[in-house]
């Protein structure tokens, strides 16, 4: 039994590996599979599958999915690979700032919308309490850009509250908009 | 003594070279294309009241008011990127196309990395190699904030860069057209993913840069003749293994932010001397001089004047040095 567990193939944090199409491919146990991923994005976010058509998904580090607008040998011994994109293996995958400020333009649900000082604040990295009818969990934050919808990061929404994920190096003192 | 001086006879103005070295640079944004246009981009700016002028020349630099590109919103999206003026020639030399296999040797923090990336329309493999694995984070968090998704990050020595880990069995590397590639025991490898030799290069290559003098006024003090003649022994190898590692026909090109010959002209030479390469012309859309033939007693390769310097005083910009190379076929 502990032999076949040592054999058993595992996540590696010193390479990329490409996610398995579906369930019934995967290898490393708990893996997510590229059908769950953009199943994810399109469930929570309402993002078209097509969205990531031309996108190969791969793990590095425990978790931690990235998103290549390509493709290439599986696997890949780099330190990056396309863009930081998602956080599985833990019970509510986490979205990252730079995969929604990318991809979150198409989102259709779960999306707040701030204006004024709220997103300033936001953009700052402060909690705020906020009025919210939807899900909680991880929403797609934007606000108003010249005319259009531009998704600003990832907010945790907990009990009333917006908590801004904005991660520190990415957080900036911004004007506010009218 | 000023190094600045030894360059005097190179120049055709000295002092209006001397005085435009002493005056500091205004802020100027790259617009990426990734994320918005140039035109989504000025209203951003016009709707916080920022002030900018275009650079004429290209439509998505942007010369700022005084206030850092940092604290505005379409900075926050990463829509702007802060470059300085002139290292936008080295990425419009290199000119690639979407779909390419292209490389960036000394790519960190990125500024010309990201503006391959927009180049490419995203697609196609972007290899961002730094041999300093701390300024690959800086390489990496700009690549994220603009979005850049075509881009792989590699930290080796870039004069004796592997195509192993693309899967190339040229280069110290092996082809995965087998599964000989992994140990995992299937066959997720397939042929067609593997790389065998770029299509473009750039060496932006690691130099003295007395160019950036209007930005950082403290490389006078730090600069030795030392330093020049060891930095020039890691450029030649830079280069040399630029263009063993990019394919037939394909482009390389050199760049640095010095206006030492022994850092440029003397580097082609021996690139064109030693590598199966020829010097090609290109068009600069800023006004620049030929490459220098001769310096200090040396003599170059006559087709180093096809490469092009650019002095402070000329678009009132940092100093800069670019070259393109073809491999030949």
């Amino acid at each position: 039994m502990s032999d076949e567990r040592r054999e058993e193939p595992t996540n590696s944090g010193q390479q990329f590996d490409r996610l398995p199409d579906t369930a019934e491919e995967r290898e490393v146990p708990d893996r997510a599979t590229r059908e769950e991923v953009v199943g994810w994005w399109e469930e929570r976010f309402g993002i078209p599958p097509k969205a990531f058509e031309d996108f190969t998904f791969w793990e590095k580090g425990k978790g931690k999915v990235w998103a290549f607008h390509g493709d290439t040998v599986d696997p890949i011994r780099i330190e990056g690979l396309g863009m930081s994109f998602l956080r599985t293996r833990q019970e509510h995958w986490k979205p990252t700032t730079n995969a929604v400020q990318r991809f979150g333009r198409e989102a259709t649900k779960n999306v707040v919308e701030l204006a004024g000082e709220t997103a300033t604040r936001f953009a700052a990295g402060e909690d705020q309490d906020i009025e919210w009818d939807g899900d909680w969990g991880y929403l797609v934050v934007a606000h108003d850009l010249v005319g259009e919808t531009e998704p600003m990061g990832v907010g945790l929404y907990l009990y009333g509250e917006l908590r801004s994920t904005v991660p520190k190096g990415r957080q900036e003192s911004l004007p506010v908009l009218d | 003594m000023n190094p600045l001086e030894r360059y005097a006879p190179l120049v055709d103005d000295e002092e209006t070279f001397f005085a435009a070295c002493e005056r500091p640079l205004p802020s100027v944004v790259r617009v990426n294309t990734i994320k918005t246009t140039p035109a989504r981009a000025r209203e951003a700016l016009d709707e916080e009241g920022v002030g900018y002028e275009p650079a004429g020349w290209h439509d998505g630099i942007l010369k700022l008011d005084g206030r850092s590109p940092g604290t505005t919103w379409p900075y926050f999206h990463g829509w702007l990127h802060g470059q300085e003026e002139v290292s936008a020639l080295p990425a419009l030399a290199v000119d690639p196309e979407p779909g390419e296999f292209v490389w960036d040797a000394c790519a960190a923090p990125g500024s010309k990395t990201t503006q391959l990336a927009a180049q490419m329309d995203d697609t196609g493999l972007l290899v961002g190699n730094d041999n300093n694995l701390g300024r690959l984070s800086a390489l990496r968090h700009n690549a994220e904030r603009l979005g850049v998704t075509n881009l792989a990050v590699t930290n080796q020595d870039a004069r004796n860069f592997s195509l192993k880990p693309f899967g190339s069995d040229q280069f110290g590397g092996r082809r995965y057209d087998s599964d000989g590639g992994d140990d995992d025991g299937d066959n997720d490898a397939p042929a067609d993913a593997a790389r065998e030799a770029f299509d473009r290069a750039l060496v932006d290559a690691p130099c003295s840069c007395e160019g950036t003098v209007r930005k950082n006024p403290d490389v006078l003090d730090q600069w030795t003749l030392d330093h020049v003649h060891s930095v020039a022994g890691i450029q030649k190898g830079v280069l040399r293994r630029a263009i063993q590692a990019t394919k037939p026909g394909g482009t390389v090109v050199y760049s640095t932010c010095t206006f030492a010959p022994e850092e440029n002209e003397a580097i082609l030479s021996h690139a064109l001397e030693e590598e199966d390469c020829r010097m090609v012309e290109f068009d600069s859309p800023l006004e620049t001089v030929p490459g220098v033939t001769e310096w200090d007693d040396e003599e170059y390769h006559p087709d180093v004047t096809k490469a092009h310097r650019v002095y402070p005083h000329h678009n009132d910009t940092g100093g800069f040095f670019c070259a393109k190379l073809e491999v030949k076929a």
